[in-house]
């Protein structure tokens, strides 16, 4: 029992990530119809340049929020200028293009960030500063961190906001407005590339949060991280259905869960043969679950091929 | 107000606007009529900046509007109401009015004329809150001319209004797009109904293939032997 509500706690934790970043692609294929494959190297960025503001501040002598929120806005106006970037040289020239194509650039994209965060930052992994003051707290048996329970609940306040933003501002409107019918939405007088270069810099912002709470959690960083989390977030979409806001929110706790029990109860299942090392695979029997049985995800609506 | 001269448009090879002249004056409702394919829609959606005029000029209060972004358009005081009447399904009627006054930041008076929508549609104000994609064609018909007003336009253009609408519905509209007219809107009415267009407009175009082959006052066309037997069925 107490596995179980541990194993809970970490995939809410987990699962609050996945959604941040899960927003960043379903915002763009709502407005876009494209899937931004290099978004996941974002939140890769955003990791490392948090990391290497906080091991520049830490000898300091700065309060430790304050480190936080100096590296969290650093990582924000890096990965903002990323995200900006890469729809204006990779997708924007290609916004008439056959489908394929910015797929192929957004893959094309996603290797030379990789390739950038390498040589900028190395081959190795970069351990994160023990600077947090972690205290952890008893519930049902199970053990949670101060600093979990932090990224649970940024996380939820950030989502809250981008929904409230999306559902209730103007902009939000001129978003949902692009999303809908493009030439309308100019006839209304809504600058529709101002608005998609928008998608992208929020989208970008959420990344760079989620790249810091990664990296805090797992106490490290990586310049090959945004791989496999980019997958897993994108997995998380199509989950809840991709395009759909409170869908990418579901499908990336959905998932968290997912991977976290099946990564407690794995060993169990298999008689030991496979370990908690193999909880990737949940993730992507749930990607090739939902193609195949609820291609339209969770909440998600049925969607046809748009031309 | 609008005057446009050697409009052409095409698409590919294929020219559908072959160097087409009209004005509007201030204050008057002009129409264009023409079958189906004569390059009615092509030419507002040049107007409008949807589509790219292959030739040709559009001057609008003196000022030459053809190279404009299509979203600057509407600040300069011209809503279209396009083809197909094209709201925005997944919102409101309040939201997709809201849209309409997107360029707008004066919020009071953003209200006043939301209520003066309502009052040309009371159906709509029964459904402020409904998506729009749930309501019929005729009231989302209805909130395209309500969300084209809100932008408080001097240059309305409709475009195809009476299209799939039951014949009660377009006596409803029409009513409308004379009130709106008698306030004093000018307004360039493309329409395929041509008896419903010359009894409602002052001046009219006569457009057969890209081509602009007959005009004069509408009362006269209405009398004029060839539109009779052309486009009016007699």
């Amino acid at each position: 029992m107490d596995i179980f509500i541990q194993q809970i706690i970490n995939g809410l934790v987990l699962g609050s990530i996945y959604a941040l970043v899960a927003l960043g692609y379903t915002m763009v294929y709502g407005i876009m119809g494209l899937i931004n494959f290099a978004h996941g190297e974002v939140v890769m960025i955003g990791a490392m340049v948090a990391l290497t503001v906080i091991k520049l501040l830490a000898g300091s002598g700065l309060p430790v929020y304050i480190v936080i929120l100096v590296a969290l806005i650093a990582a924000s106006a890096v990965c903002m200028a990323v995200g900006y970037a890469i729809e204006r040289i990779a997708y924007r020239p290609l916004r008439r293009a056959p489908k394929l194509a910015p797929l192929i650039t957004a893959i094309g994209v996603s290797i030379v960030l990789q390739n950038l965060a390498m040589l900028v930052w190395g081959r190795n992994y970069h351990a994160f500063p023990p600077i947090l003051p972690v205290s952890e707290h008893e519930i049902l048996g199970a053990t949670i961190t101060s600093v979990q329970v932090a990224i649970v609940l940024i996380a939820a306040l950030l989502m809250a906001a981008l929904i409230a933003l999306i559902d209730h501002t103007r902009l939000g409107r001129a978003m949902r407005a692009t999303s809908e019918n493009p030439p309308i939405a100019q006839l209304m007088g809504v600058n529709i590339n101002q608005i998609i270069s928008l998608t992208f810099v929020i989208g970008s912002a959420l990344a760079a949060v989620a790249g810091l709470m990664v990296s805090a959690n797992y106490s490290i960083a990586h310049y090959y991280m945004g791989f496999m989390l980019g997958l897993k977030a994108f997995t998380a979409a199509v989950l809840g259905g991709i395009g759909n806001i409170a869908g990418a929110v579901l499908g990336g706790i959905l998932l968290g869960l997912i991977e976290s029990l099946g990564a407690g109860y794995i060993g169990d299942f298999t008689g030991g043969f496979l370990g908690s090392n193999y909880q990737d695979i949940f993730a992507f029997f749930v990607l090739i679950g939902v193609l195949v049985f609820r291609p339209s995800g969770l909440i998600g609506e049925k969607v046809s091929e748009r031309a | 107000m609008l005057e446009v001269t050697g409009l052409r448009v095409a698409y590919g090879g294929i020219q559908a606007v072959r160097g087409i002249s009209f004005h509007v004056n201030d204050g008057e409702m002009v129409a264009l009529i023409g079958a189906n394919g004569a390059g009615k829609t092509s030419t507002l959606k040049a107007l409008s900046r949807l589509l790219n005029a292959a030739g040709g000029s559009v001057r609008y209060g003196g000022r030459e509007i053809s190279a404009l972004a299509p979203h600057q358009l509407i600040s300069q005081g011209i809503a279209l109401v396009p083809e197909g009447r094209g709201v925005f399904p997944r919102m409101s009627i309040v939201e997709n009015l809201l849209m309409g006054a997107y360029i707008r930041d004066d919020k009071a008076a953003i209200a006043a004329d939301q209520h003066h929508v309502f009052s040309l549609f009371p159906r709509l104000a029964e459904r402020a809150q409904q998506l729009a994609g749930t309501l019929s064609g005729g009231e989302q018909q209805m909130l395209a001319i309500g969300r084209a007003l809100m932008s408080r336009p001097k240059l309305l253009l409709l475009d195809e209004p009476s299209m799939g609408l039951a014949p009660l519905m377009v006596q409803k509209i029409f009513e409308v797009i004379r009130t709106v007219a008698d306030e004093g809107m000018t307004v360039l009415l493309v329409e395929q109904n041509a008896k419903l267009a010359l009894e409602v407009s002052r001046r009219a175009y006569v457009m057969e293939s890209g081509e602009i082959t007959l005009t004069d006052d509408s009362a006269k066309l209405l009398e004029n032997p060839r539109v009779r037997e052309a486009y009016l069925g007699e």
